[in-house]
């Protein structure tokens, strides 16, 4: 497939680089992990395949060949040669078929998982996208005009149509509904190891003040616009490892939430963790939106996040099912 | 050579990381335990644990949670799995394993052209540049860590005579820049904001991404800088 219009910040992403952070290689991959590997479960891909993550305005594409593709996370109202289609679809696609984003509707990033996956060259392990250092990924950049994706492995699916099509099942989410999620801004948190050194009324704020997320926030970490909030120490932090949704409290007395580009030590205090199962909804915020923490427990935390992973496991299977049958 | 380990204790970073914290200081004994758990450590972590990351006084080691409770189907949680592992690795003596100090000779230029933060340096210390290349040459320093940007090594501890706190405005650093802030000092991988005294430039490729070990510092490395005058720079 061809890129015909770049988007604003549109990069090759999987599950992460791990196990390089003792060398300051940050582990990087798709902010809404959940998302990128429903994509990829709906196409019968390996859950970790690289996959596009695109924000708004997302980029256009041109396919030179046909591909099973599907879209998750944010809703961009995707269109093909003009008409409205679905996310959590799979999606049959023609040669010469275009695929183009309308405009945002809900959500921060969406993600394109193609059957067979994208041919590109590892780096230390994954083909997640480093700006910073310019490495893995497309080129180690961003995805630009003319940019050329080739499949990774043959289409398996094959099929005589002539027009694109739209698969008749959907992966159903609705589960992740059925607790805390109810309320989308309802953000789960653990507390930090310097959560003592807030002062009472700034502890109480924590969780009654609501939270705006910034315009200076990316895919290495969210700002807050918060009342400061205050300490009754200033013991300096020696650098120290730092993890997605460590929340820091800067100099100033504002939080930063650490997103998936973020650094791999810090030494700001860490007043809070941003439970795991929670990392998707998160990315899925824009700046502007407003975030209310809510304190839970490791075991529960864990829980969840062991849930969000079956539930994952569960629809490979079915969608692998589904698809041998469809394309028998 | 072995013996009992320092002092530490631990806490959740979170749901999936666990940090055991020696002491929040920069200490070259702490430090140096530091090292010799984390090579300790990554010889023996279970399935699940995914990677250790040192820094000066501390190691943070990366889990996840399902491959944990997968691998512990009895465990009461993968944090309790944690916990229990580094509780029972802690108990071992701690083995000096890094017996091969690497000493790191690096090139650094001084010229003004590479040194933005020199002049004014040297006007707030009062030394002469002279004194200044004399003195940050003289010392071998030690990698406490590597983090902030790929292989960007905290390296220290300088001479009191050239010890400065960081910048209060941080700006755009060029790659290979030798920094120093407070008593640490540092080369920047890659171009990148930076809050540190640029007082050199070394024309050694410290990060790149297209070797196969692309990060040519670790923890527990030993560097000497050199002098090398502008025309050596250019031609290295």
């Amino acid at each position: 497939m061809k890129i015909i219009k770049a988007g604003i910040w549109d990069t090759v992403q999987d599950l992460g680089r791990y196990g390089k952070q003792h060398l300051g290689i940050n582990p990087t991959g798709a902010m809404d992990k959940y998302a990128m590997q429903v994509a990829n479960a709906l196409v019968g891909n390996d859950l970790n395949e690289a996959v596009i993550e695109m924000h708004s305005p997302a980029a256009g594409f041109l396919f030179t060949q046909p591909a099973l593709i599907a879209i998750s996370g944010a809703d961009f109202s995707p269109m093909i040669n003009g008409e409205e289609v679905p996310g959590l679809h799979p999606i049959y696609i023609q040669k010469n078929d275009v695929l183009q984003f309308h405009r945002p509707i809900k959500g921060a990033r969406v993600y394109i998982a193609i059957a067979g996956g994208i041919k590109i060259d590892d780096w230390l392990d994954s083909m997640s996208t480093n700006l910073k250092a310019k490495a893995g990924g497309y080129d180690g950049r961003k995805l630009q005009k003319d940019d050329q994706l080739i499949l990774r492995k043959q289409n398996l699916f094959t099929n005589t149509h002539q027009e694109y099509f739209v698969l008749p099942w959907t992966a159903d989410l609705n589960w992740m509904h059925s607790d805390n999620s109810l309320n989308e801004n309802i953000i789960e948190i653990l507390p930090g190891y310097e959560w003592e050194r807030l002062t009472n009324s700034s502890k109480e704020m924590m969780t009654n003040a609501s939270f705006e997320i910034s315009q200076q926030s990316d895919r290495m970490g969210y700002r807050l616009n918060n009342v400061p909030l205050t300490t009754t120490s200033n013991e300096e932090i020696v650098s120290s490892g730092v993890s997605f949704g460590t929340i820091q409290l800067l100099p100033d007395g504002k939080l930063i939430i650490l997103m998936a580009d973020h650094q791999t030590t810090g030494g700001y205090p860490r007043i809070a963790h941003v439970i795991t199962a929670h990392h998707s909804k998160l990315a899925q915020m824009n700046s502007g939106d407003v975030i209310h923490f809510q304190f839970t427990d490791q075991k529960k935390a864990e829980q969840l996040y062991i849930k969000q992973q079956q539930h994952l496991q569960q629809l490979q299977n079915a969608c692998m099912l589904r698809l041998k049958e469809y394309f028998k | 050579m072995s013996q009992q380990g320092l002092p530490y204790r631990f806490f959740p970073l979170g749901d999936s990381a666990i940090t055991i914290d020696f002491g929040n200081c920069i200490d070259e004994n702490i430090n140096l335990e530091v090292i010799n758990r984390y090579h300790q450590l990554k010889k023996d972590l279970l399935p699940g644990m995914i990677e250790i990351v040192p820094a000066y006084s501390s190691l943070t080691i990366h889990y996840d949670i399902l491959k944990i409770s997968k691998f512990y189907p009895d465990t009461n949680s993968a944090y309790g799995v944690m916990t229990d592992f580094i509780e029972e690795k802690m108990k071992l003596p701690v083995t000096n394993i890094n017996q091969e100090t690497r000493l790191i000779k690096v090139p650094v230029c001084y010229d003004p052209e590479f040194a933005r933060d020199l002049e004014q340096f040297t006007s707030t210390k009062n030394i002469s540049t002279e004194e200044l290349i004399n003195i940050h040459t003289s010392k071998i320093y030690k990698v406490f860590m590597i983090g902030f940007l790929p292989g960007f090594a905290y390296m220290g501890e300088v001479d009191e005579k050239i010890a400065m706190p960081r910048k209060q405005q941080p700006n755009i650093v060029a790659s290979g820049s030798i920094g120093i802030a407070g008593k640490q000092t540092g080369i920047y991988p890659l171009i990148s904001p930076g809050g540190w005294h640029i007082i050199g430039r070394t024309p050694l490729k410290i990060f790149n991404p297209e070797k196969t070990d692309p990060v040519l510092l670790r923890s527990g490395d030993t560097v000497q800088f050199y002098s090398i005058s502008k025309i050596e720079y250019e031609n290295y």
